[in-house]
């Protein structure tokens, strides 16, 4: 199993178990390092890329909204004149939350397109394409002489798959799609526009859908093989019984008792967005932004990213792999998705490609 | 018929409107089945009696529709099966007797289209448009509680022009006849003003309000099925009872008429058809009769060339003979053989074909 080696700006190798701890006869003040840390947050700011996948009219725009309260994203619909986009486009945007002096800038993908049209085969080779280039775009980077300081990170941290509400389980599109992203990205799978549930309903689906995950070795984020710890591992099978997350979008306020919350207002009630009794939006917005982004951004650039990294390397492998710099080919397209046999040391627990991507 | 994607709720929604239970034991196919999966067609024949009129309910169910990842062939199935109705009352209605034919076309057809879309997907407008000229199309808006009421009525005016914008034709409901009284019409303006139908189904009892509803039950309230202010279910019920006629008398005057049409044009003459099949089958058995006359013929040069050999038995061979050839002409699949045998009781003997050289007989003492 790979060990994950943690980004910190002190360590460039992980630590050794073999070295003794020191006992201490006073306070020195170390703990000043968390300061120091939290100035140099502060300073340069966190950047967070999130990518949004399901079929049109699952509430994704909506979604997103709700989950950094802001117009992050104009929810439009679609004018008559413009006709539904007969392949899939990404659409990327950018923008800067700012929240008590921290800056967070938010890269929003969208994906529109997707699973709409008659024929959906191979639907998921555009997404797929783009992940890898921004893999791309940032090893080319990483690899330049002189690097900057702070590579621009444009790649993908997590994927939000959006589930239809159909209530019986997943769909072969859906397998499909999420078999092939998991290996590449962090996936979340969400079950979309969940008011179209009852309780039982959405319990039933979501055992479903866990069942169709485990038949199909589908590995959704937070994956097991990467708990370091107990701890982790409690917080994350709590977190792996309830997903996917049953969700309901809303950016529009109404008042409830008083309060002004977030939900949609029908002729039979109001449906809360932030009450858990209604749906699980809550813990989705806490995985995703309050307990699990640090570790989303870890994981992406500790393993798939190295994985994608070791990948290219062997391709190009006129050179030993040793320090220094490396001259790549550029990748041709052909090489990316039907990638040949791949060191398995490190990759023990991905599953292996011999099916084509 | 229902046609729709998974899970929108067409088996609940046709136990909702009939009032029965139409898949008592339904399984729902796993993921893994559901990829190997072609498009299915399910019918269910239910007998609902009302007040001394009886109902003969066909349920047209399409399992499948849309569950494939590329769904260009999942329209066939179900066109194959509409043309397949109308030949057959079309056979029926040419044939001899035609006291008791069984009308086995669809009448109509309900689409489910998805509320979570922006309005009609390409696989709907395609599919709508290579049945709208052969059944009625009534276009329904599923599991409508996930829509507030706005975005209902931002839905069910995208979905009418996009309808328009492609030339579908739905089925209209036909005005109301000015001798009707103006409840009637009002209904019937009603009617019309809501199609698309937004509905939702449920047999489940609820307890609202202090009264017994089918509804859903929310965290956030109750959903009734039959409160005209949360659904079209009312509409949709009533429209289809009261226009029950006029949907078969459509079915039977426009698409039938043009299918009907179609096909003496393009297939020939269906009658010469009919005959040249009837001929064939002739001619099958004729050839059947020919295949007995030569075995029976082998076997009779069999019976010689023994004879030859062996002159003791001649008597009851020669006997046999005889009555070989007198049973040569009854052209049945087995040949009964009749003989006396030495002891003077008569035998009968059925001669079972087996094989080109070989038969089984049986026999019976009597």
């Amino acid at each position: 199993m790979d060990e994950r080696r943690s980004p910190s700006p002190c360590s460039s190798r992980p630590s050794s178990p073999m070295t003794p701890p020191c006992e201490m006869l006073g306070s020195v003040g170390i703990e000043a390092v968390l300061d120091q840390l939290r100035i140099k947050a502060m300073k340069t700011g966190f950047e967070f890329n999130i990518m949004v996948v399901g079929q049109s009219g699952l509430g994704k725009s909506t979604m997103v909204n709700t989950l950094f309260k802001s117009k992050v994203w104009q929810s439009s619909l679609p004018n008559l004149e413009v006709p539904m986009p007969q392949t899939l486009e990404l659409h990327s945007m950018t923008h800067v939350i700012e929240e008590k002096g921290l800056k967070l800038k938010l890269t929003v993908t969208d994906t529109p397109g997707f699973g709409d049209q008659i024929n959906n085969d191979k639907c998921w080779d555009p997404i797929l394409s783009y992940i890898n280039k921004q893999y791309e775009q940032y090893l080319q980077e990483e690899l330049l002489i002189t690097r900057q300081r702070h590579i621009p990170d444009t790649r993908v941290h997590c994927c939000v798959y959006f589930v239809p509400p159909t209530g019986h389980c997943l769909r072969p599109l859906d397998i499909e799609f999420l078999r092939r992203l998991c290996r590449t990205v962090n996936v979340v799978p969400v079950i979309a526009r969940a008011d179209s549930l009852t309780i039982e309903e959405r319990d039933a689906f979501r055992s479903r859908i866990q069942q169709n995950l485990k038949t199909h070795c589908i590995d959704v984020y937070p994956q097991k093989c990467f708990d370091e710890d107990i701890n982790d591992r409690l917080l994350n099978s709590k977190i792996r019984e309830q997903i996917p997350f049953a969700v309901v979008g809303a950016d529009r306020e109404h008042l409830v008792n008083g309060r002004c919350v977030l939900g949609r207002k029908t002729k039979w009630g109001i449906i809360e967005v932030e009450n858990m009794a209604h749906c699980e939006f809550l813990l989705l917005r806490d995985l995703l932004i309050r307990s699990h982004l640090q570790d989303l951004k870890d994981i992406t650039h500790n393993v798939h990213y190295e994985n994608y990294r070791v990948l290219r390397l062997n391709e190009s492998h006129q050179l030993p792999r040793g320090p220094g710099w490396v001259n790549l080919a550029p990748a041709s397209p052909g090489q990316l998705m039907s990638p040949g046999p791949v060191k398995a040391r490190k990759r023990a627990n991905k599953d292996s490609r011999e099916d084509e991507c | 018929m229902v046609v729709g994607e998974s899970g929108l709720g067409k088996s609940t929604l046709i136990n909702s409107l009939f009032l029965t239970d139409l898949y008592p034991e339904r399984i729902i196919p796993g993921a893994a089945e559901k990829i190997e999966r072609t498009v299915q067609i399910e019918a269910s024949t239910v007998e609902i009696e009302e007040r001394g009129v009886k109902l003969r309910l066909t349920v047209v169910d399409t399992p499948g529709y849309g569950d494939a990842i590329n769904c260009r062939d999942c329209f066939k199935t179900i066109i194959s099966y509409i043309d397949e109705q109308f030949e057959r009352y079309l056979h029926d209605e040419s044939g001899l007797n035609r006291r008791h034919i069984i009308d086995n076309r669809v009448h109509c057809c309900f689409y489910f289209i998805s509320p979570f879309g922006h309005g009609l997907k390409p696989l709907d407008v395609a599919f709508m448009k290579a049945i709208h000229n052969k059944v009625n199309i009534v276009p329904v808006i599923a599991k409508a509680d996930t829509l507030t009421l706005k975005e209902r009525e931002r839905l069910k005016k995208r979905i009418l022009d996009e309808i328009e914008e492609h030339n579908i034709k739905i089925y209209h409901l036909p005005d109301a006849e000015s001798d009707e009284d103006e409840d009637f019409k009002e209904q019937t303006r009603l009617l019309k003003a809501s199609i698309p139908f937004s509905v939702v189904g449920s047999n489940q009892l609820i307890e609202a309000k202090g009264k017994k509803v089918r509804g859903r039950l929310y965290p956030w309230g109750v959903v009734e099925v039959e409160n005209p202010e949360h659904n079209d279910f009312l509409k949709l019920r009533t429209m289809l009872i009261t226009h029950m006629q006029d949907l078969q008398e459509v079915t039977q005057d426009l698409h039938y008429e043009n299918f009907r049409s179609e096909r003496l044009k393009r297939g020939g003459r269906k009658v010469e058809n009919e005959d040249m099949n009837k001929d064939q089958i002739l001619l099958e058995k004729e050839a059947e009769l020919r295949r007995m006359q030569e075995m029976i013929a082998r076997m009779q040069a069999q019976m010689q060339m023994q004879m030859q050999g062996g002159d003791s038995d001649s008597g009851t061979l020669g006997h046999h003979k005889m009555l070989l050839d007198k049973k040569k002409s009854i052209p049945d699949k087995c040949c009964s053989i009749k003989f006396l045998n030495t002891l003077g009781s008569v035998t009968v003997g059925i001669e079972v074909p087996v094989s080109e050289d070989f038969s089984f007989v049986l026999f019976f003492f009597l």
